[in-house]
């Protein structure tokens, strides 16, 4: 019986590689001559360049280019990581030009250069001289809501992006005929992604003519297209290189570096260029989360079923739109599979403001919309006096949900057994009755929250994954792949489907890494959880593609019939008495040198998805806060997730780690902050933005109910972004159960929950 | 981007302060944890420097027999945590280095650079108010002592003479012996953190329930660390009681200069001053012998 590799914990196909440091990162690259690229960015929110002189600039030894948006090519373009839409309706709003003469926030790409290094690159962006019109900012949603506010993007009437929402049932109705009818309202925070490896490209031409770009991207195929967009050129002057990537979690779902980078290289005739950006710059010039302010307005039965539930929402997406509505519209969509809601009508509007750009951020939406839904939940359940688990149950869809807007289906759905767990896991009943009637400063309660996801973007968005397989002499197979490695393991995963697929060990796979827009196959890359869902489907199609080429070659061989033919353990075997005929690498080699029949196997294969498998799972939480000071320390955390099969068990628990550690600084600490009356950032540092170190983290609890989805190769589900969705939830949840008061803003941080505390009397 | 324009190594303190005197335009760096970032981040846009981390005779602490204890300028926060002459005597100072940075910070950041970058949440500066500590200070023409409450003189500003160099940290027996103490750094996480606020007390007791004097230094309540004298001359021989603590921590409020800022507001960092300052008195109390309070 061959090994299984599917389902086992084994260790990750670049562990030693990058434990050694001989994985290479973009900055790990070097090119000769290569010149470093700078930034000359907006002081201020909202302003027009009136004039801007670069003589000095240019004129400083060292410097061998300053662009300013005259010396670039002004194309309109989409930044967003978006598959491309032939129809013009569903594409990106194009709001951007590589540089600007109008600044939108600070931060805002004003000027560029080119010099021999970055010392110089520096003093030179010093020497460049702007006047600039100051406008007046329009630092919120509300602002700039307003009636005769003013204008951010000129053909933008209103600063609002899109307001499309939709409407299933009768809403109305279900709120006449309700018992009660709930209105919370809830908002949440600007944060970011704040991923290892700040933004990083380098960018020359090569000896076709062409535009290379080496990015650390979670989107090659997408990034070359856009800096085709970006510079007027046809797509296939672009060739796009990823190496190892230090992590993204959405913000490297966008364009930010690469359409300058090209720019500046062309401006220096093809001179290697590096355009690295610091934290600082990283922490508000490439992308965050969208702030959301939601009401929710829901009926209920005195039976305590969920009726209808009217959600409105505001989305700030900050200065230009990048994936702008497709936020709001993720979120008004996943979070429907959950809750039985007869009727329910999602109006949101996503809206221009002069702050950093929001874009595509772990869960892209849903934990916004899942902390109001599931906070404005444990409220309703409490004020019904039932109690929060069950009246979650109670209304749980279930499997056999079909979605009346996407036509997904609900094929296999574990909620319910992911509470059951969680409750045993986190001691629920048993520490109810414990902490019942505390009275001291220090207050221990529980929370919980669940939440439902969709595993990629159909039918929203295509859904296509290319894989290719080459069989070597020795049997062993170099797999290559579209889907791009960005920390999370995808590599591995693909590698163990290859080789469950095919009968070989894990270690006869030899996965590219690196993807190459030239080389590797076509796929959109790592967003929306889709990679392991997606692209494994496009992986098992050509390692299965590769198997029956190799039983056909055997078949000419042997003469023995296809059907009677197996590999297991890298051998050709007698399908039925699993006796071995030969290795595979015999029939291999003679694959390659059979004087009258080689042929080498390959499969180059593309598998364009049309469905969509729904993932579960739940939060519990333990939380003691010190009501004196504001502090709310985590204490226990569960995740349980229903994300189908789970290829990789120690994969799937350091996501769901990651996660559940980014959703703890969501709910308690991670804030940007901006100057009310300029815009400017106060904290892009990593000392004032208050990411939680591994001394804040608790020990994370993990479980998986392992359904089968019947859609997903091997039976498997999205897993990336979930985790991060429920712990904010949970743990304002949580709080209120220790103290009685419901916070409806994150983060609960200590001065907040000081204000709150004593406007509650506690203090 | 660090421009960099000029660096000397000093061997020995001598060496060091005629560097200094020759060359009066340089910026002395000992591990480089605070001048580095601000060259990086522009606060700094350039600068020659002088470096101490060669001078060996800056690296010590030591106990003298008759109990003064001295610390090093160059003497590390990892240092500082684990030597058992801190432990034993000083523990606030030892807790409060512990406090700081992460483990590879604390490798590279000196007693002496904390101090002498001069911001009011320097993590060692509250303990060291509160033992009353002295500072030696020494330039070509000689050397001078001074208490540390006259160093700190403003956000960012102490009282170096031009050419003058931080050498020596003294911490006199008087001031510890038979004290307990305790530190509480608060600060929005457990590592990596700048404090919100910072409260060192050191007590000394007459009886289990009656304190002799109570000395309490505060980090981030004002533009320096700061003493709160009103508390502690109210604290003078009274009688310990759950009571009396929250009144020395309510009249300690009084010694503070907090204002709002989008990092804390006034009147919450006033709160954490009369809360954080009963709990650290609570620990000393019990640290120095004295009945439990609840």
């Amino acid at each position: 019986m061959t090994k299984k590799v599917v389902g086992q914990r084994e260790i990750r196909v670049d562990a030693v590689a990058k434990v050694t440091g001989k994985a290479k990162y973009t900055d790990d690259f070097f090119e000769r001559e290569m010149l470093v690229g700078k930034i000359l960015r907006s002081p201020y929110a909202h302003a027009r360049v009136k004039n801007i002189d670069v003589s000095k600039a240019r004129a400083l030894p060292g410097v061998e280019a300053v662009l300013t948006y005259k010396d670039v090519p002004q194309n309109r373009f989409a930044t967003a990581g978006h598959p491309y839409a032939l129809d013009p309706k569903k594409r990106d709003p194009e709001d951007r030009t590589i540089l600007t003469d109008k600044a939108r926030f600070v931060g805002d790409e004003i000027a560029a250069v080119a010099a021999v290094d970055e010392l110089t690159a520096e003093q030179a962006l010093k020497l460049i001289d702007v006047e600039y019109e100051v406008l007046e900012p329009v630092l919120t949603p509300e602002a700039a809501l307003t009636e005769g506010a003013p204008r951010i993007h000129d053909d933008c009437e209103n600063n609002i992006v899109s307001s499309k929402g939709y409407e299933i049932g009768d809403i109305e109705e279900t709120f006449k005929k309700a018992d009660y009818v709930f209105e919370d309202e809830f908002e949440t925070s600007i944060v970011q992604h704040c991923q290892l490896e700040n933004h990083i490209s380098y960018s020359y031409i090569d000896g076709d003519g062409r535009i290379v770009i080496v990015s650390s991207t979670q989107i090659p195929h997408i990034c070359r297209r856009i800096v085709g967009q970006a510079l007027g050129i046809p797509w296939g002057r672009v060739r796009v290189i990823k190496p190892y990537v230090g992590g993204g979690f959405g913000s490297k779902q966008d364009i930010c570096l690469e359409a300058l980078n090209a720019a500046m290289t062309i401006a220096v005739d093809g001179r290697p260029v590096k355009l690295e950006l610091s934290r600082e710059e990283c922490m508000i010039a490439t992308r965050t989360r969208h702030a959301f302010k939601y009401i929710f307005k829901t009926a209920v039965s005195k039976e305590g079923k969920l009726l209808g539930t009217q959600v409105t929402a505001i989305s700030n997406t900050g200065a230009y739109a990048s994936h702008g509505h497709a936020i709001s519209m993720s979120a008004g969509a996943k979070f429907r599979p959950l809750y039985s809601f007869e009727a329910i009508k999602f109006s949101p509007v996503t809206v221009y403001t002069n702050l950093p750009v929001a874009g595509a951020m772990r869960a892209y939406g849903v934990p916004q919309i899942k902390f109001a839904l599931e906070s404005h939940v444990e409220n309703i359940a409490r004020k019904l006096n039932m109690n929060p688990i069950e009246f979650r149950r109670k209304n749980f869809r279930g499997a056999g949900y079909v979605d009346p807007i996407t036509g997904n289906k609900v094929l296999s759905c574990g909620i319910e057994e992911c509470v059951k767990r969680g409750k045993e896991l986190i001691n629920w009943e048993e520490k109810k009755v414990r902490y019942k009637d505390q009275k001291g400063f220090m207050r221990r309660g529980l929370g919980m929250a669940c939440f439902s996801y969709a595993s990629g973007t159909y039918p929203a968005g295509q859904e296509i994954a290319g894989a290719r397989i080459v069989l070597n002499q020795d049997g062993s197979v170099q797999l290559q792949i579209g889907a791009t490695e960005i920390g999370q393991g995808s590599d591995t995963v693909f590698a163990q489907m290859t080789a469950e697929a095919l009968g070989i060990p894990l270690d006869m796979v030899h996965v590219i890494s690196t993807q190459d827009t030239d080389i590797s196959p076509f796929d959109t890359g790592a967003y929306a959880s889709r990679q392991t869902y997606i692209t494994g489907m496009a992986v098992k199609k050509a390692a299965l593609e590769v198997k029956e080429k190799v039983l056909d070659f055997v078949l000419g061989m042997t003469g023995i019939p296809k059907e009677a033919l197996d590999i297991a353990d890298a051998n050709i075997i007698y399908k039925d008495s699993r006796e071995v005929i030969m290795p595979l690498s015999e029939a291999a080699m003679q694959s390659y040198y059979d004087t009258a029949f080689a042929s080498p196997i390959t499969s180059d294969t593309s598998n364009n998805a049309r469905v969509n498998a729904m993932s579960f799972g739940v939060t519990f939480a333990e939380v003691e806060v010190d009501i004196k000071t504001g502090k709310v320390e985590v204490l226990e955390i569960f995740n349980v997730h229903d994300s189908g099969k789970i290829i990789n068990p120690q994969l799937a628990e350091g996501q769901v780690h990651g996660g559940v550690s980014m959703g703890i600084g969501y709910a308690l600490s991670e804030r940007l902050l901006f100057n009310e009356k300029t815009g400017e950032p106060l904290n892009n540092n990593l000392l004032d933005y208050k990411l939680p170190t591994i001394m804040d983290t608790p020990q994370i609890g993990v479980d998986f109910v392992e359904t089968f989805e019947p859609t997903g190769p091997f039976g498997c589900k999205s897993l990336g972004e979930p985790p991060t969705i429920t712990p904010a939830p949970a743990i304002r949840n949580a709080v209120l159960d220790a103290t009685g008061v419901a916070f409806n803003r994150i983060p609960i941080n200590p001065q907040y929950a000081f204000e709150k505390f004593k406007e509650a009397g506690l203090i | 981007m660090y421009n960099i324009e000029k660096y000397y190594e000093a061997s020995t303190v001598r060496e060091a302060v005629q560097l200094l005197a020759d060359n009066p335009d340089l910026l002395v760096i000992a591990g480089g944890t605070d001048v580095l970032i601000k060259m990086h981040g522009g606060k700094i846009e350039k600068a020659g420097l002088l470096s101490l981390r060669k001078v060996k005779s800056l690296e010590a602490i030591e106990k003298s027999p008759d109990g003064l204890i001295s610390i090093g300028s160059l003497v590390t926060f990892t240092q500082l945590a684990n030597d058992p002459v801190i432990k034993d005597n000083i523990p606030a100072l030892a807790e409060a280095s512990l406090s700081m940075g992460g483990p590879q910070i604390r490798n590279m950041a000196t007693i002496g650079g904390n101090l002498c970058n001069g911001v009011p949440s320097a993590d060692s500066a509250p303990a060291l108010f509160a033992l009353d500590a002295q500072l030696r200070l020494q330039d070509k023409e000689g050397e001078r002592v001074i208490p540390i409450q006259e160093f700190f003189l403003g956000p960012g500003k102490v009282a170096l003479k031009q050419g003058e160099i931080l050498t020596e940290i003294l911490v006199s027996p008087e001031n510890y012996n038979g004290y307990g103490g305790h530190y509480i750094k608060f600060s929005m996480r457990k590592a990596m953190d700048i404090a919100t606020l910072g409260v060192a007390v050191v007590c000394k007791l007459k009886d289990k329930g009656t304190f002799d004097n109570v000395r309490i230094g505060l980090g981030v309540a004002g533009p320096t660390p700061l003493r709160c004298r009103e508390a502690e001359e109210y604290a003078r021989e009274k009688a310990i009681s759950s009571q009396t603590l929250k009144e020395i921590a309510r009249i300690a409020v009084k010694s503070t200069k907090a204002r709002s800022s989008w990092r804390a507001s006034k009147e919450y960092r006033e709160h954490l001053v009369e809360e954080l300052t009963w709990r650290a008195l609570k620990i000393a109390v019990g640290r120095a012998g004295g009945v439990e309070i609840d």
